[in-house]
């Protein structure tokens, strides 16, 4: 099945021309975003197959500031192994589902990153009754992971380098080795931290029961990816999660939006399209801005709402505070 | 004049050249050809259009590069320092293990099957029936994730882990069994087995030959018995009988030592297994059904004990209408394997899917696949017709 997506993609013809994904979404009224199958707070249907969570709201927020309307988005869930072909064949426009920015992928896979919109770091989830407080006495266990991530490899880097033992347990589904874990199939699960949290609250019949080992074995920055060849896509991406940012540091949100198209300072007023230009270099309404934010909200908004303080997760802002408050999020000028 | 008149009446006049089938064959089988080039060539250059401009690398190179992802159960050793192309090669003995223990199975439970559903016991032929009609109507990828399921959720873990046998431990981990520690004495039990069978094929011969000179039979079966099971273990006692066993121990968190059948292989053998071996059932049944009564009585007239009777009337002709179903039921069970990817058995299939998102050279990664396969498929069906000329009758 697979195999015939990925030929089929490739060997489509597509036209030639520059930036001919705006024209092509413009055309077809919505674009296509490729999310997890399901992972609590980052992309997960509800019960109407409604998809939300913070990998979703960066598609709406686009979206807005494409079409004025957060909703013109079709959702298609993608396993880790099916991702990069969607992408590179065309089946989805952007990949917002947690992928990590390495150079392999940036040049072989033929990939354009995002700013890195969560900074995170490969975990160890395993039951409390096993009673092992570090990842330095796993030799030995039967580890459940996802086929065709980082973490798959970091793992194998993790214990090549401290000399230990370890058995592989590779599905491909992330529903199907989330049960393999909880089942007890493996003694360890794997995944980005946030990852694991998302697993560990959604998912265990016990929370409690579970622990998170304190080793972070990587770096895993998270980012949305697009295809190369096409600059002025890879550059609405971009700046689009720029303004989610730069909008939560100069105090911008959904609810004070409206008042602060009325503000004197110069770079609100040119971050909102009250001063014209930014907009229109992009290829986008003056209004970008003011729409993402007004229909979705600034970054801190979409963090705490999915997976921070305001959600069932409350994953520490930590990494992804601003950097005016000691993180990593640092949004470009806008200007 | 008149004659002249008549032969040219008799060769039909030359049609129109749009007319003349012969023309006309051509013109269709040149524009066929051309057509399937061209849609060939189509494709290939828009996928390395479009493979270039996305700048998505090419070629083979990634065999040689270190794969560094952990493969579950491997036959040949393999560690995440090796290439892709190592890893490649696991994959597919994992895939040729699963597929020929598959076959050998199958045929076994198949052959089983398809006689009970003849039998005259009414409970026995139902029973085959139910079996047949049940596990041959369900989609075997339910049935590898019922199997899959069953062996994880009702095993306990490995520090609970059942004993069912001395040192034969059964956990969600699989079953942890222990496996004599190599010696040297092994390979001689092996040279013993390969003298066996071959010492026993002459024999055969020459009991044959003897028959048919002097009408004198042998007891082959005993000798052949002798040969293949009493040299071997002549060899194992005369080289010493070295009895140490590699015994599974629970160490930390898992069984170390000995060797293990793990959950995702046995679901995946199981499920293999009973689904074709339903199909099997049936082409066996329909086989012997489908040589008459008639045939039976014949050899019996002619006095042929019942053991020969099947041997020499019943299986020939049994057989001619068997293989040739017999043959696909291999080929899709081999095909089948790869839906091992689905509950997590590294088949060729899983590892290629491994290579290719890492690689990003999806292209190659299926070709790859594809390749495998058929080579397979082509070495089964060529056994296999093989052995259908070897069985067949020879019509006069």
């Amino acid at each position: 099945m697979l195999a015939f997506a990925v030929l089929g993609g490739i060997f489509a013809a597509r036209p030639a021309v520059a930036g001919p994904t705006l024209d092509k979404i413009k055309q077809a009224g919505s674009f296509s975003c490729g999310v997890q199958t399901g992972l609590a707070g980052f992309a997960q249907p509800d019960s109407q197959g409604v998809y939300a969570g913070f990998n979703v709201d960066i598609c709406k927020a686009l979206s807005a500031a494409i079409f004025g309307d957060p909703g013109k988005v079709k959702y298609v869930p993608l396993t880790a192994q099916q991702r990069f072909t969607a992408l590179q064949s065309g089946e989805v426009d952007i990949l917002s589902n947690n992928t990590t920015w390495t150079l392999q992928r940036d040049t072989e896979l033929g990939l354009n990153f995002a700013p890195v919109v969560f900074f995170d770091g490969q975990g160890f989830l395993v039951a409390k009754k096993l009673g092992v407080k570090s990842a330095k006495e796993l030799n030995g266990a039967t580890v459940c992971v996802s086929p065709g991530t980082t973490t798959e490899l970091n793992l194998a880097d993790y214990f090549r380098a401290n000399k230990m033992e370890y058995k592989p347990v590779v599905i491909e589904k992330l529903d199907e080795v989330v049960s393999a874990f909880f089942a007890g199939r493996c003694d360890v699960y794997t995944t980005d931290s946030s990852g694991l949290a998302a697993v560990r609250l959604g998912r265990a019949s016990n929370p409690d029961d579970y622990v998170i080992l304190p080793e972070r074995i990587s770096k895993e920055p998270l980012a949305p990816a697009v295809r190369q060849g096409d600059e002025q896509w890879h550059d609405i991406v971009d700046w689009v999660i720029y303004a989610l940012m730069q909008a939560e540091e100069s105090g911008i949100t959904k609810d004070n939006v409206d008042d602060m198209l009325k503000s004197d300072d110069p770079n609100i007023k040119r971050i909102l399209g009250v001063t014209p230009g930014m907009g229109k270099d992009l290829g986008l309404d003056d209004k970008w801005v003011y729409n993402e934010i007004k229909m979705v909200g600034n970054y801190g908004e979409i963090f705490d709402r999915n997976i921070g303080a305001g959600s069932p997760l409350k994953l520490e802002r930590g990494l992804n505070a601003q950097w005016t408050k000691g993180g990593l999020i640092y949004a470009m000028p806008i200007r | 004049m008149t004659s002249e008149e008549v032969s040219l009446s008799l060769t039909p006049p030359r049609p129109a050249p749009w007319r003349d089938p012969k023309i006309r064959g051509i013109v269709y089988q040149v524009v066929f050809v051309v057509a399937v080039v061209g849609t060939v060539a189509f494709l290939i250059h828009n996928m390395l259009d479009n493979i270039s401009r996305q700048n998505i690398a090419t070629g083979f190179g990634f065999l040689h590069k270190e794969a560094a992802f952990g493969i579950g159960e491997s036959l040949i050793a393999y560690s995440p320092a090796d290439t892709y192309g190592r890893a490649f090669l696991v994959g597919l003995t994992n895939t040729l293990y699963v597929a020929a223990l598959g076959i050998v199975l199958a045929t076994v439970l198949g052959t089983v099957m398809g006689l009970a559903r003849l039998s005259s016991n009414w409970l026995v032929a139902k029973l085959a029936q139910v079996y047949v009609e049940t596990f041959r109507n369900i989609p075997l990828l339910l049935q590898l994730f019922f199997w899959w399921g069953l062996l994880n959720s009702t095993a306990p873990p490995p520090r609970q882990a059942w004993q069912i046998l001395p040192d034969v431990f059964v956990c969600n981990r699989g079953v942890e069994f222990p496996v004599p520690v190599a010696s040297p004495a092994y390979y001689w039990v092996a040279l013993a087995f390969v003298v066996g069978l071959v010492l026993s094929i002459v024999l055969r011969r020459a009991a044959k030959q003897r028959q048919m000179a002097t009408g004198q039979q042998f007891p082959t079966g005993w000798a052949t018995l002798g040969l293949v099971v009493g040299l071997p273990v002549v060899a194992f006692l005369v080289a010493g009988a070295p009895l140490a066993l590699d015994v599974p121990v629970l160490k930390g968190f898992n069984f170390s030592g000995g060797e293990a059948i793990s959950p995702e292989f046995a679901a995946l053998l199981l499920g293999l297994v009973i689904y074709t071996g339903t199909f099997i059932a049936e082409i066996v049944r329909a086989g012997i059904l489908a040589v008459s009564w008639g045939q039976s009585e014949a050899a019996m007239a002619l006095g042929l004990r019942s053991g020969l009777r099947m041997r020499l009337v019943v299986l020939p002709q049994a057989l001619r209408v068997i293989i040739p179903p017999l043959t696909s039921q291999y080929l899709s069970l081999t095909k089948n394997s790869s839906l091992a990817v689905a509950i997590g058995f590294p088949d060729l299939v899983s590892i290629a899917n491994t290579t290719m998102n890492q690689t990003g050279q999806a292209v190659e990664g299926i070709l790859m696949i594809m390749a495998v396969y058929l080579f397979i498929s082509l070495a089964i069906s060529l056994a296999m017709n093989l052995y259908n000329r070897a069985v067949a009758l020879v019509e006069r």
